[in-house]
């Protein structure tokens, strides 16, 4: 089904404003999306409200942020098809999620001669907890190759896989500047085959996508709220029950114990023993009123609706003489990265924002995968919910404005 | 359909024509001879990558600087724009003119007639995110200069 982009539209204030003498065109939404107002509604609520501490006092206040809270867990459990919410751990991104399971699971087990697997398409949240857990437990890190269209070269995946002793595999399920989609259920499957353990990078997928934490049977996904609607400062770890119990916290104090004295102390279950301290409380209330958001949009209308305005996109921008487009054309996640010859992003991006258009340069996090396409930077337009085909064609105006102002010869 | 102008209040006050003309015709890119002064700078959050050196005449002064790298046009305008003002300079007036060069980026009121046509770069002090793109060259002769009076340093680090 179609969504009402019209209508949506009405919900995000922020987006009915000029910028620089034009409507604004907000393109960046891989960075962060914006905020319904039912997500700053809720953040309304629940400080005039009913604010109080969650999971201690018995008074009706903090009954009733308790509710809320927990009440976000449900959801987010429900969004991805967690078999318990005990399993969806609050973080304050998708960064944290990775580095919980590297120094919680991964730092304890790995030993000299143990085998991590990445890919060279992550983006730094993926790469460098590993890079870390490499160097403090003598495991050897390896990484799979790109193909040149962008995707992962299996044949690369199943070679390190087959040299052994691969206790970790992490890798996204979709890339945040090539846009690929990557064979989750395919490459977990292999993973576990040999024993290993598998992260899944999920930042650029459970915003855009159906995701079923069951069919994809990975043992960790790491995501974050302020990529699908919710406000900055929340996440989301989600694990298996088993390994989550097995891994140690990150951090210790109040709320994550069950008991405690002079002598020692012992953990509360999952998710209490990963959120030490008085929680984001109401930034996670509003998460879940974001995912209430997305849910009543169906997440498969939110995909076939991004999925629409990146391949009439990839048309238009391909297009341009001039313009590269990196990555798969299909399957792609809803965005692009691009480069347009002998105009630097930086430039390119100056003469966009001059047009009202917000685009995100530079390494995305990703300077590894710079590397490999040889550039020092590229534009990245991203899409959601409330973007349009007009705005596309805003965007695609904008890059031969950039090449009229630098130029451009062919 | 052409925009140009469009809304030029707001990208000319970031690129001036001066700008672009050093970016579309850069001057003094290459390498000098024996240079006295040699510096290779990265800026890792837009990938620019300039090397800068310096060579001195007889007189102990600038006779050439030359560059070379790759970057947004408001870095390489700026090696361009600096290679063609410090020719004829001593090292203590190009150090004087960065200074005065630095001042400008910072937006402290003061004369900076003496800069000539770098002044077209005084636009980009209202762009913080674009300030590390129009130092970047003087950043090489601040650190290379530091380097020879040092005589230390590997010739290729990060800003």
């Amino acid at each position: 089904m179609a969504l009402d982009v019209a209508r949506i539209r009405q919900d995000f204030p922020i987006l009915h404003q000029e910028m620089n003498g034009h409507p604004l065109v907000y393109l960046d939404n891989a960075a962060t999306t914006q905020k319904p107002r039912q997500v700053i509604q809720a953040l309304v609520d629940y400080y005039e409200g009913y604010n109080a501490n969650v999971h201690r006092g018995i008074h009706t206040l903090a009954e009733r942020a308790t509710e809320a809270y927990e009440g976000a867990r449900e959801k987010v459990a429900r969004l991805i098809g967690s078999p318990s919410p005990n399993q969806v751990v609050f973080t304050r991104n998708g960064t944290e999620g990775m580095n919980m399971v590297a120094y919680g699971w991964a730092r304890r087990r790995l030993k000299p001669g143990d085998v991590i697997v990445t890919t060279a398409m992550e983006h730094h949240s993926n790469l460098v907890p590993w890079q870390q857990t490499a160097l403090e437990t003598g495991a050897t890190l390896k990484y799979v190759d790109l193909l040149p269209d962008g995707t992962l070269n299996q044949e690369s995946y199943d070679r390190l896989l087959s040299e052994g002793n691969v206790k970790i595999v992490a890798f996204s399920a979709a890339s945040n500047v090539l846009g690929t989609l990557n064979p989750v259920e395919e490459m977990v499957a292999k993973a576990h085959q040999v024993g290993a353990k598998v992260m899944v990078d999920a930042v650029q997928a459970v915003p855009h996508m159906p995701v079923d934490v069951t069919r994809w049977d990975a043992d960790w996904i790491s995501a974050s709220g302020h990529k699908m609607l919710a406000p900055t400062g929340t996440g989301f770890l989600w694990g298996k029950l088993e390994l989550l119990d097995e891994m140690e916290p990150t951090y210790f104090g109040g709320s994550m114990i069950s008991e405690v004295h002079l002598s020692g102390a012992a953990w509360a279950e999952c998710p209490a023993k990963f959120e030490a301290g008085t929680p984001n409380i109401a930034d996670f209330i509003a998460f879940g009123a974001a995912v209430d958001y997305l849910t009543a949009l169906g997440m498969e209308n939110v995909h076939e609706h991004e999925q629409a305005l990146t391949e009439y996109a990839w048309e238009k921008l391909s297009n341009i003489e001039g313009v590269r487009l990196f990555g798969p054309r299909q399957p792609r996640a809803g965005l692009i990265s691009f480069d347009v010859a002998g105009i630097h992003p930086h430039d390119v991006s100056a003469v966009l924002n001059a047009d009202g258009i917000a685009i995100r340069v530079g390494h995305h996090c990703a300077q590894p995968l710079m590397e490999i396409l040889d550039v020092p930077a590229t534009n990245r337009a991203s899409f959601y919910i409330y973007n349009t085909t007009e705005e596309i064609d805003r965007l695609v105006e904008a890059v031969e404005h950039a090449k009229e102002f630098f130029g451009y010869v062919a | 359909m052409s925009l140009e102008g469009q809304h030029p209040a707001k990208l000319d006050a970031l690129y001036q024509q001066v700008i672009l003309d050093h970016y579309r015709r850069p001057r003094n890119k290459g390498a000098v001879e024996n240079p006295v002064v040699k510096k290779h700078l990265h800026n890792p959050t837009c990938g620019d990558d300039l090397e800068v050196q310096v060579s001195l005449g007889s007189d102990g002064k600038i006779d050439a600087v030359r560059w070379q790298g790759r970057g947004c046009s408001i870095s390489m305008a700026s090696a361009s724009m600096m290679s063609q003002a410090l020719k004829g300079k001593t090292l203590a007036e190009a150090e004087e003119m960065m200074q005065t060069f630095y001042a400008m980026m910072r937006a402290e009121p003061g004369n900076y007639k003496p800069l000539g046509e770098i002044q077209a770069l005084q636009g980009v002090s209202k762009f913080p995110v674009r300030i590390k793109c129009a130092t970047l060259a003087w950043k090489c002769l601040e650190q290379g200069l530091r380097e020879k009076e040092g005589g230390s340093g590997d010739g290729h680090q990060r800003t």
